[in-house]
């Protein structure tokens, strides 16, 4: 391994604009006369829009235009789209309310858009936004996600009982045959929070109309601009393709929130060609909280069939999954694809069937978050499976080991055919560095201290870099997975790889770099890192469900195979021999069985000039494409162990341990991956502990800022303790997993294993706030009274 | 319109601002220095983290007439004339104390600003607990609190930063 390569924590490239201040994210970059919008918000949850009256607005210093849902239709621009497609069980497809950019004839839930006010500065446009008057006629609102199907309150009309979709997976008759056998039966009750992503930069946009080109450019915080574009273009009407630039420059953190395609930065763009002159939007964190897609809030029964040793016959779950307001972009494929796949975990479960209902609720969007529906479905699975071994009396690690799938590749009752995993390794690992035997000693000394002690298991699964193309395509995708990659080589031998991927935090300019320099022997800083730019960037897929190394690395490895091919053809002109005999290893081309050699950058140059080869015989230059569609997902696992002592006369909960084994295949910079781990579990156990999107009854989002709803801080956490284990992955050249949503989808179940292992009862709802823990812990005190 | 003056990473500045105009605003509008963030809206989050007459402040939450005549260091001013890093800045470099980078500017002049307070020689829990006013969604605190570690030390002038292999 050089100090650079494939498998070296090489510090990252990007940092250094990031520590002085130098980064440049979208609201950083301003066009000389721009002009700001301020969107007016619905302040109702629900409600029809009777009339809209901006004329004193229109009046107010330095307002440009108050624009409506009314302009929207009157220019053809259409509404925001969900590109999955989901049936029902009898074959029904889903029912997709009408999504304007800008309310036409109601509201569905508060901080829906009701107007645009576009004015010369942002301030003037808030002030003119209160002389604009709505007159709604409030509807009832539709909180309760259990119940949604049940109101009377019609939030789309094609959705006459608010049902989505009523969907499902597996295989019923044999998981009932599982249940009838079953020496136990395990059930549970479960609740999936409702979470606000809240990536730190806020997300904005920044619309420019160029009227001597016709031609439109989008600055946004998007993780996949292209997708943006293609959205925009093809679906909404803003502009064609080749008439419209999506640029997503540094990105401030996402976490699945700015993969959506969102009403404000289609109003911007549109708006900049109405006023004439570039329109900018930041959204404050209140309108984040209000309009950024939320995430999970599942409500879930399930059951577990057992023998009577313990092996697992079948597995069956019934949810009923909340998608807000409107069919976000991606938001059906969340609750049912991303999801019930997963059920059977690290598991050899012969039997599974999953039925999910999502529904229409007058709140904001639900999509994915960090995981999406990986973590809904792992929090059923390992809830469950620690349940079981308790209610059976054996050691939860053991009963997991039984459980685990031991051969590959395995095919799952539900779609998934797992291609490799050692899920023994990393519990054995796990247990090692959790220090798992020394755990009865530690209980007992808290227990001394009058605190409790528990330790809590996660062993999770989670399928990644979604794809082939094909597949998903017959599941309903509207869009292929795959990604694009470009290697230019210049002709002094530095290289710009273009990349269809997206960086907002994951140090692809780093990685990749990486993996160019190992596989062409040039220094790291002769390699360039172009992405986010539709200009630049002729198509690709973007960053999310932690694609980027198995599905973008593997198209700039195929891109690279490419290169160094047409590199030999030129060498062997260049060194007289014949291209067969020509090796390229450490940056050199060299002829087989003689000294003669030239270094890469000599071939470049020398394919460049062309002098030494006929131009007709072999293409002058050094630059090649590929478009990458993995074989399959891929399956990254591993093994979370939370300690936490509780205080049972506050009923805070400390995470005094926590322990990540993790298996991603071929890792390229051990320290990002770490970094991903560690970012995952903290959100994971905001999830846990801490977060929690709350809309009182009328449909008022009680957590909109940042005092009302708890994000983790520095001293909410522990340090972590992170171990690898490595099977790689058969299903990319790279071998490469995926790292960035394990924490986030371990995390969960980890810890509530573990309060629940501490109060002695499965009671403990996310988030397990003090409240929640100090009324758990009671039980157990007594308990411990009586002792 | 009012009348601000003030030192600016050392550099004297003068301005006619709206009297509402917040330091923060002033800093990125104005002086077009964008490295100071926002992040909330509420005096939460420390994106907006800057130096106030030598001591850590939250920019979203002064105004800057309230600033008239102050000297202010931005994440902009941190590091040597020469582009020498500052201790911190090295740091978080060397310990991956950043991800989407959003939160670093503040993160650095918060984690500068506990040193200048609290000394050099920081355990994790004084970090932890000091970092309170300061929110990163991406790291999960793991490797700031090794970089704040390390580059308190730095300051210190104990342990300089290794500069790692780029
Ligand atoms: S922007 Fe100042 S604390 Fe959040
Ligand atoms: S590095 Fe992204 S918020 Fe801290």
């Amino acid at each position: 391994m050089s100090a650079t390569g494939i498998g070296a924590s090489v510090r990252r490239k990007e940092d250094h604009r990031f520590i002085t201040g130098a980064g440049r994210y979208t609201d950083d970059i301003n066009r000389p006369d721009q002009a700001h919008a301020y969107f007016l918000r619905s302040p109702h949850a629900h409600a029809t829009i009777n009339r809209i009256d901006a004329t004193k607005a229109m009046a107010m210093p330095g307002v440009l235009a108050v624009l409506t849902g009314a302009d929207l239709e009157a220019d053809k621009i259409g509404g925001l789209i969900c590109g999955w497609m989901i049936h029902s069980k009898d074959g029904s497809p889903m029912k997709a309310g009408p999504h304007p950019a800008l309310a036409q004839g109601k509201v569905r839930y508060v901080g829906d858009h009701v107007a645009v006010i576009v004015a010369d500065t942002y301030a003037q446009a808030r002030d003119a936004a209160e002389a604009v008057v709505v007159d709604y006629t409030v509807l009832p609102a539709v909180v309760d996600t259990a119940t949604a199907t049940k109101s009377k309150t019609v939030i789309h009309d094609v959705a006459p009982d608010n049902t989505v979709y009523n969907w499902h997976l597996g295989n019923k008759d044999e998981t009932e045959a599982a249940f009838k056998a079953a020496a136990h039966v395990v059930k549970l009750d479960l609740v999936n929070n409702r979470l606000a992503p809240n990536p730190m930069e806020p997300r904005a946009a920044l619309g420019v109309y160029d009227k001597g080109e016709d031609h439109y450019t989008l600055y946004t915080t998007s993780q996949n601009p292209h997708v943006a574009r293609l959205v925009l273009s093809a679906f909404i009407g803003i502009a064609p393709e080749n008439k419209l630039r999506v640029i997503a420059p540094d990105v401030g953190g996402g976490f699945g929130s700015k993969i959506f395609i969102y009403a404000e930065e289609t109003v911007c763009v549109w708006a900049a060609k109405k006023v004439g002159r570039p329109v900018k939007w930041n959204s404050d964190r209140t309108e984040a909280f209000l309009s950024d897609a939320h995430g999970r809030d599942h409500v879930t029964h399930a059951e577990l069939a057992l023998d009577a040793n313990g092996k697992m016959l079948g597995l069956r779950a019934h949810t009923i999954a909340n998608l807000g307001a409107y069919l976000s972009t991606f938001s059906s494929s969340v609750p049912t694809y991303l999801y019930a796949p997963l059920l059977s975990g690290q598991y050899n479960i012969p039997a599974i069937y999953a039925e999910v209902d999502a529904v229409y609720t007058t709140t904001a969007p639900v999509d994915a978050y960090r995981g999406a529906g990986r973590p809904e479905a792992t929090f059923v699975v390992e809830r469950l499976v620690e349940k079981a071994a308790r209610q059976i009396g054996m050691d939860p690690a053991r009963f997991r080991q039984i459980n685990y799938i031991t051969k590959f590749p395995h095919q799952t009752p539900v779609i998934m055919c797992y291609d490799a995993g050692n899920y023994n390794a990393s519990m054995k690992k796990a247990l090692e560095i959790a220090d798992y035997k020394g755990f009865p000693k530690r209980r007992r000394e808290a227990e001394r201290r009058g605190k409790l002690r528990g330790i809590g298991f996660s062993s999770y699964i989670e399928a990644c870099g979604i794809a082939p193309s094909a597949a998903v395509g017959s599941l309903g995708a509207g869009v292929g997975l795959w990604e694009s990659a470009e290697v230019r080589v210049n002709p002094v031998g530095t290289v710009e790889i273009l990349t269809g991927s997206h960086s907002h935090g994951q140090g692809h300019e780093t990685t990749f770099a990486q993996l160019v320099s190992d596989r062409l022997g040039v220094p790291l800083e002769a390699v360039s890192i172009v992405h986010g730019d539709t200009d630049k960037v002729q198509m690709g897929m973007g960053t999310y469900g932690s694609r980027s190394g198995a599905v973008g690395m593997s198209a700039i490895s195929k891109a690279l195979d490419k290169v160094i091919a047409k590199g030999k053809k030129v060498a062997a002109y260049v060194l007289e021999a014949s291209e067969k005999d020509i090796d390229f290893k450490d940056g050199k081309f060299s002829v087989k069985g003689t000294d003669k050699t030239l270094d890469f950058g000599s071939c470049a140059l020398q394919a460049y000039i062309a002098h030494k080869f006929n131009g007709q015989d072999l293409e002058p230059g050094l630059k090649e494409g590929a478009f990458y569609d993995p074989t399959n997902f891929t399956f990254p696992a591993g093994v979370h162990i939370a300690e936490v002592e509780i205080d049972p006369d506050t009923g805070v909960t400390t995470v005094v341990n926590w322990t990540a084994v993790d298996d991603f295949g071929v890792i390229i910079n051990p320290m990002i991956v770490e970094g991903q781990v560690h970012g995952g579990i903290a959100q994971g156990i905001g999830q846990a502990l801490l977060e929690g999107v709350i809309y009182n009854k009328d449909g008022q989002l009680v957590t909109a800022s940042y005092m009302d709803y708890t994000m983790p801080r520095a001293d909410d956490l522990p340090s972590f303790k992170v171990g690898m284990t490595t099977t790689a992955c058969p299903s990319n050249p790279l071998g490469i997993k995926g790292c960035g949503e394990a924490g986030a989808i371990a995390a969960p179940p980890a810890l509530i294993n573990a309060i629940t292992d501490a109060v002695g009862h499965e009671d403990v709802a996310m988030p397990a706030t003090p409240k929640v823990v100090w009324r758990a812990a009671q039980k157990a005190v007594s308990k411990m009274a009586a002792e | 319109m009012a009348a601000v003056s003030m030192t600016v990473n050392g550099k004297a500045v003068t301005a006619d601002v709206e009297p509402r105009t917040l330091l923060v605003q002033f800093i990125r509008e104005n002086l077009k220095l964008t490295g100071t963030h926002v992040g909330c809206d509420t005096s939460q989050c420390g994106a907006c983290v800057v130096h106030v007459d030598g001591k850590a402040m939250k920019s979203c939450t002064l105004l800057a007439v309230q600033c008239n005549g102050a000297s202010i260091v931005t994440i902009e001013g941190l590091a040597g004339a020469d582009g020498t890093l500052h201790p911190m800045q090295a740091a978080f470099r060397e310990h991956h104390g950043l991800q989407c980078g959003f939160c670093t500017p503040g993160m650095i002049m918060s984690a500068v600003d506990i040193v200048n307070r609290k000394g050099s020689d920081l355990d994790e829990h004084t970090i932890r607990e000091e970092l309170e006013g300061n929110i990163c969604r991406c790291t999960g605190y793991h490797n700031i609190v090794r970089a704040v570690e390390t580059g308190a030390k730095a300051m210190a002038g104990s342990a300089p930063v290794r500069q790692a292999a780029e």
